[in-house]
Parts: C-alpha cells; sequence; structure tokens
C-alpha cells in the first residue's frame, strides 16, 4: 500500500493567529494525509527538529505577523544544517506577491496567499511528494 | 405588543398566503437560507414570528426605552443625535516616532480617539533586543521597550485631550502604568486620563493566543488594576472584553456573543471574590465586537448583548447602580471577511459592516482599511476608511433617530434566537465547569475551530459565496494599491535605543522596584503599584514581565485546544 503524506504544520514567532493552519490541519487530514501540529511559537530549530523525529514528507508554516522574510530563510537554513534538505518546506499567510516569489526563489516549495483554497494545498502535496516518493522507489 | 385576536386572523392569512407562495418556490435544487453563521432564516416574519408578543409587558420586558432597562434599543436616551459614536481607527507601526506622526495626522483629519497597536514582542512582553523578537520588531504595531518609548508616542499629544485606546493584554499592566507615567511627566493628573485597555486576557487563551502567564494570576494581575484605576484613574475603562479576536479566530455570531459575555461575567465575579463592590468596578468595564458581513445578525447579537447583560447584572450579581447594567461596546469591521483578490471592493464590505454596527447601537467604531489583507494599512487606506464612517455619519441619516429597526418582525425575531442561543451556551459552559476549565480543557478552542473549517468547506463546495473569491474572479489579477512596508533598518534602530536606555537608566533603582514586584508576586500586595514604580525609572516591559515569568510561570497550550474537531 502507498504510504501516506506525512505533514508537520507549526506556527514559528510570535504570531498567535492559528485559524489558518487548523483548517489546513483539518483538510489535510480529511484527504488522508497524516498531520502532526505542533502548536505556537516553535522556534526553526524546533520545528526541523520535530520534522525530523516525525520522519515528515513536508513542513508546513503560517505567518501572518509580516515576520516571513526572517522566518523562512531561518527554517531553510536550518533544513541544510541538519541535512534534511529533502524535507518540502510550504506556508501560507499574510505575504505580498514579491516576498512571495523571492521565497520560492529562495527554497520555499509554495507559498500560499489568503483566499487559496485547502484543495490547492492538497493537490500541490500529492503531486510534490507523491513524485518524489515514485522517484524514491525508482532509485 | 400584538392582540390575540389579531395573531389568530393573521395566522389564517399565513396559511392562505403560503398555498399561493408554494406555487411560486422553485422546485428544484432549493438553496438553503441562512446567515453567515450557519443560522437558518425563515422566508417571512410577521406579528406572529414574535414569541409572547400577545403580552401586553412585552415591549416593557424585551424592549423599553433606550436609556433604560434592558437597553435593548440602546444605553443613551438620545443616542447619536447628542453625540455621534467615537471615531476611533486602530493605528501603530514602526517606531515609536512613526506612531506619533501617524497619531497626529488622524487627529487632524478628525479622528476623534487614539487607539494604539503594539507589535508582537510588545504583546508577548519581550525587549526588541530578546532573541526572540528577531524579524517582528515593529511589524504589526509599535514597539515599546521602556517608558522611553511610551513619550516619544504621545510627544505633543494632550493626553488631558485625548482619549486613548491600548490593544495590549498580558503585559497591560505595564503599558497602562507608562501611559500614567506619561501623563504624570506632561502633569495631567490621573483623574483626567481618559481611555480603554483591552486587558482582556480570557480571549487570549481562547482565541488571539498572545498569552504570557497562566490564566489564574493572570487574573489576578488584571483585578490588581482594576483595583488601582477605580481608586485613582476614575475615568479610564480598564478592560475591553473582546469578542472581536473570537469571531476572527471563525467563531459563529453566537459563539462570539457568548464567549465574550462569559468571560466579563468571569471577570466580575473574580472581581467580588476579590472583595471588591460590583458597582464601584462594573461601570468601568466595556465591550468589543465584531461587525461582521451579514447585516442583519449582526444589529440582532449587538442588541440581544446588551439585554442578556443587563439582566444577569441585576439580577445575578446584584448591581444596584445602572450604568452596571450598561453593555457599552466598541465595534471593528471583520478583518477575516476582507479578500486579497480586488481589494477595493473591501471598502464596500465594510460600508455595510459599519452601518450594522452603528444600527446596533455602537459607541464606538473602527473601520478596516482595504488592504489589510495585503500589509498595514497605507495613508491612503487608513483615510478612506475614516471617510467611510464620516459619510455613514453625515450623509445616510441613519443616525436622526435611536434604533430604528426595534419592531421589525425579523430584527425582534433574530434577537430573541441569538439570545436564547447564547444563553444555551451559558449552561453547557457552567456544565463543563466555567470559563477557565473550559480554556483548560480547550472546550472554546475546539468549538472555535469546528466552525472555521465549516465555514471554509461551504466556501469551497460553493455553498456560500465570497466575491472575487469564488466567483466573480478577475482572471490575472494585478494589484496595484501600495503596500506599507515595515524595513529592516527600524529594527536595528529600535534594538539600538533599547539598549541605550538601558545603559543610561539609574540600574540600581531598577533592580529595587523589580525586587518589590517580585515580592508583590509571590505575596498578595497589589502588583499594579509595583509595576508603576518600576516604569517610572525605566525598567523595560521585558524585565517586569521575566520577573513575572519566573514567579508564575509560562502557558502553554495543551494538546486539547489544538485539536482541530
Amino acid at each position: 500500500m502507498e504510504k501516506k503524506i506525512r505533514v508537520l504544520l507549526a506556527k514559528p514567532g510570535l504570531d498567535g493567529h492559528d485559524r489558518g493552519v487548523k483548517v489546513v490541519a483539518a483538510a489535510l487530514r480529511d484527504a488522508g494525509m497524516e498531520v502532526i501540529y505542533t502548536g505556537l511559537r516553535q522556534t526553526p530549530p524546533m520545528i526541523v527538529d520535530a520534522a525530523i523525529q516525525e520522519d515528515v514528507d513536508a513542513i508546513g508554516v503560517s505567518i501572518l505577523s509580516g515576520a516571513h522574510m526572517t522566518l523562512f530563510p531561518a527554517i531553510l537554513e536550518e533544513l541544510k544544517r541538519r541535512g534534511a534538505e529533502d524535507i518540502l518546506l510550504f506556508g501560507g499567510g499574510i505575504i505580498p506577491d514579491d516576498d512571495k516569489a523571492e521565497l520560492e526563489k529562495m527554497g520555499v516549495a509554495k507559498v500560499f496567499t489568503p483566499g487559496a483554497p485547502t484543495e490547492e494545498a492538497i493537490e500541490f502535496l500529492r503531486k510534490t511528494v507523491g513524485q518524489k516518493k515514485t522517484d524514491e522507489k525508482l532509485m | 405588543m400584538f392582540a390575540k385576536k389579531f395573531l389568530e386572523k393573521l395566522k389564517a392569512r399565513l396559511a392562505d398566503w403560503n398555498k399561493t407562495a408554494e406555487k411560486l418556490r422553485q422546485k428544484k435544487s432549493l438553496p438553503r437560507f441562512f446567515t453567515i453563521s450557519g443560522m437558518d432564516i425563515d422566508e417571512l416574519y410577521t406579528p406572529d414570528s414574535i414569541k409572547n408578543g400577545d403580552d401586553e409587558n412585552y415591549y416593557w420586558d424585551k424592549l423599553g426605552l433606550p436609556g433604560e432597562y434592558p437597553y435593548t434599543r440602546g444605553v443613551h436616551h438620545t443616542m447619536y443625535r447628542s453625540r455621534l459614536w467615537t471615531m476611533r481607527q486602530f493605528a501603530g507601526m514602526g517606531s515609536p516616532r512613526q506612531t506619533n506622526e501617524r497619531f497626529k495626522y488622524i487627529l487632524e483629519q478628525g479622528g476623534t480617539g487614539l487607539s494604539t497597536a503594539f507589535d508582537l514582542p510588545t504583546l508577548m512582553g519581550y525587549d526588541s533586543d530578546h532573541p526572540r523578537s528577531l524579524g517582528e520588531v515593529g511589524k504589526c504595531g509599535v514597539a515599546v521597550d521602556t517608558l522611553a518609548d511610551m513619550e516619544i508616542i504621545f510627544d505633543g499629544i494632550d493626553l488631558s485631550e485625548v482619549s486613548t485606546s491600548m490593544t495590549i493584554n498580558s503585559p497591560a499592566s505595564v503599558l497602562m502604568a507608562m501611559y500614567l507615567a506619561v501623563a504624570e511627566k506632561q502633569g495631567v493628573p490621573f483623574e483626567q486620563v481618559r481611555g480603554t485597555l483591552q486587558n482582556d486576557i480570557l480571549k487570549e487563551y481562547i482565541a488571539q493566543k498572545e498569552f504570557i502567564f497562566p490564566p489564574r494570576p493572570s487574573i489576578r494581575l488584571i483585578t490588581d488594576m482594576m483595583d488601582y484605576c477605580t481608586k485613582h484613574v476614575p475615568q479610564w475603562n480598564t478592560i475591553s472584553i473582546s469578542g472581536y479576536h473570537i469571531r476572527e479566530a471563525g467563531a459563529t455570531a453566537v459563539q462570539e456573543l457568548a464567549f465574550t459575555l462569559a468571560d466579563g461575567f468571569q471577570y466580575i465575579e473574580s472581581a467580588i471574590e476579590a472583595g471588591q463592590d460590583v458597582d464601584e468596578f462594573a461601570p468601568r468595564l466595556s465591550f468589543f465586537f465584531n461587525a461582521h458581513s451579514d447585516f442583519f445578525e449582526e444589529i440582532a447579537k449587538y442588541r440581544a448583548a446588551r439585554r442578556i447583560y443587563a439582566r444577569r447584572m441585576k439580577e445575578k450579581y446584584g448591581a444596584k447602580d445602572e450604568r452596571s447594567w450598561k453593555l457599552r461596546f466598541h465595534t471593528q469591521t471583520a478583518g477575516c471577511s476582507l479578500t486579497a483578490q480586488q481589494p477595493e471592493v473591501n471598502i464596500v464590505r465594510v460600508t455595510t459592516q459599519a452601518l450594522g454596527a452603528v444600527l446596533g447601537g455602537t459607541q464606538s467604531l473602527h473601520t478596516n482599511s482595504m488592504d489589510e489583507t495585503l500589509a498595514l494599512p497605507s495613508e491612503k487606506a487608513a483615510r478612506i476608511a475614516l471617510r467611510t464612517q464620516q459619510v455613514i455619519a453625515y450623509e445616510t441619516g441613519v443616525a436622526n433617530t435611536v434604533d430604528p429597526l426595534a419592531g421589525s418582525y425579523f430584527v425582534e425575531a433574530l434577537t430573541d434566537k441569538v439570545e436564547k442561543e447564547c444563553l444555551e451556551y451559558f449552561d453547557e459552559i457552567e456544565r463543563r465547569g466555567g470559563v477557565v476549565k473550559c480554556i483548560e480543557d480547550g472546550y472554546f478552542q475546539r468549538e472555535i475551530a469546528r466552525s472555521a473549517y465549516q465555514f471554509q468547506q461551504e466556501i469551497e463546495s460553493d455553498e456560500r459565496v465570497i466575491v472575487g473569491v469564488n466567483r466573480f474572479i478577475l482572471k490575472d489579477e494585478k494589484i496595484d494599491i501600495p503596500v506599507l512596508r515595515i524595513d529592516k533598518a527600524t529594527e536595528d534602530r529600535q534594538v539600538a535605543f533599547c539598549k541605550k536606555i538601558k545603559a543610561e537608566r539609574d540600574n540600581a533603582a531598577v533592580e529595587k522596584t523589580l525586587a518589590n514586584l517580585r515580592e508583590a508576586a509571590r505575596g498578595d500586595g497589589n502588583t499594579f503599584d509595583a509595576i508603576l514604580d518600576a516604569v517610572r525609572v525605566y525598567a523595560s516591559a521585558g524585565e517586569i514581565c521575566d520577573v513575572l515569568r519566573e514567579e508564575w510561570g509560562e502557558w502553554v497550550e495543551s494538546p486539547a485546544a489544538m485539536q482541530v474537531s
């Protein structure tokens, strides 16, 4: 049987707005994925640590505080430092278009902005992580 | 209100009417008619929809006159004919100097009150030079580390003239103390200082999640301050019990109302337990509600809120002063209803939401800027938001008479329904052991997350239409409204300023006042007195909160509160 996609969701930084991340958690769960939500105020090392321990395919973070240009790069850096670059990083929040483009260039796999349906995140994970899993099998 | 005989005749006529209507109703794919909170709405409301409407006491029991118990029609006799609501625009960003400039601009443009947004480190009790503050300084509001920052924010603004609202919760005592210290320096007596502190920690655990300490010591921090302000700052609204954030987190209108009022009653019970007289402090309590998009549901919510509150204050808590019975409230239009797509359309959303708040009898109002789903509001967007209120006040004529919607069969029936469902939630909260227990067990948090998910599913299944998001979409839309950015240099300057103040102040005095605070926190001395002494000698918000963290511990959400549904 195909292994379920495992996703870690987290809120980095000091921002406490957790409506979006909980909605995404419920939607991914209902789409058959295994979701671990780590809660609020997670530092980049805490997030990457949890992701490695939980052996997830992807990390999703939600940032509505405007600190995205600090927090996303810090998580990418930490993934690199821990040799865990195979874990996909995606996220969402109040993120202006220019920043979104820059983040995606930096290595964030996908940035979702307000109004994006949860179906988009589901499709994205199925496609990207699903592809990765097929590649692994072939190797 | 309606004679029995008339109602009987009406019933017969309605039966006939329904036969004709039945033929006209669309047979195929009947859509559901429901409010934005999922409350089902009838096709038609008539005098028959109003329960006990044939009782001659109905009017006095349910409505009464404005300014009179149970205040369904408003807390003032003459409402906006005597005085319009306060147009209070929330602002604050970047450095204290930038916020000072924005405040002066708002006052020049005819704003009548100030409202301060603080950045996340300030809300969480970290100084700008703390490692956890990296990247967050000045982003969601203004950074305040010490009294020196507060002096800059209110530089050239006479604190005996303006009324100021401060959105701060866990460290509310600290910011309030700083504000009073600025007044002291301006030579303004505390009796003349006017404003509102949000200071509602319970809704932080429930929805907004900017908490530091556990619930029980946090409530003590609040009752200590209420005690101080009742004695020394009589014109200050010590706490603004907030449903706004509960709603933004995904709650329905009824959940917003029920959880907020339940929080309010919890503060009242705590203050009574601490030995305070309900009529001494209750007149300074105020509320803060959301103005969402479902026009009539919102109006019903405000009207029900006043009635429920008045009854409980009088009957359950034995308040005798009629000022204790009046639920006064601030309103903000719903940030969560705004869309990033076709952002100019948000002006229309804000307009109808604001109109609902005014028809619901609000005492003050913030209208959101159209660009808030993109970033902090630009000056132009903030101006249009204020102009929206001015158009409602001066052009629409809705302020000419008091509670113009009273007596609408629909509005009265909906008000009753909202009230009934709210009281059912009160029973459930009590059955589960009260507000604090419900927070600890994650009950509110799960209820809200469930509503939020349901709402999202309704959008994605097209059962609910959001203009520009799931229908009437503009393909290849290029958003060309200017976005305000806070640059990294602002953070660097603020960190440097914080360090400079800490180096230059009288550090022996800081140590001494912090030691006194520690003693008060351990024992039962009033913590507010100790905090006021500490801020006067430029102890920072982070240092003060650190003392309390060490004494009281930090709050972490339980796994039950993080569950989705």
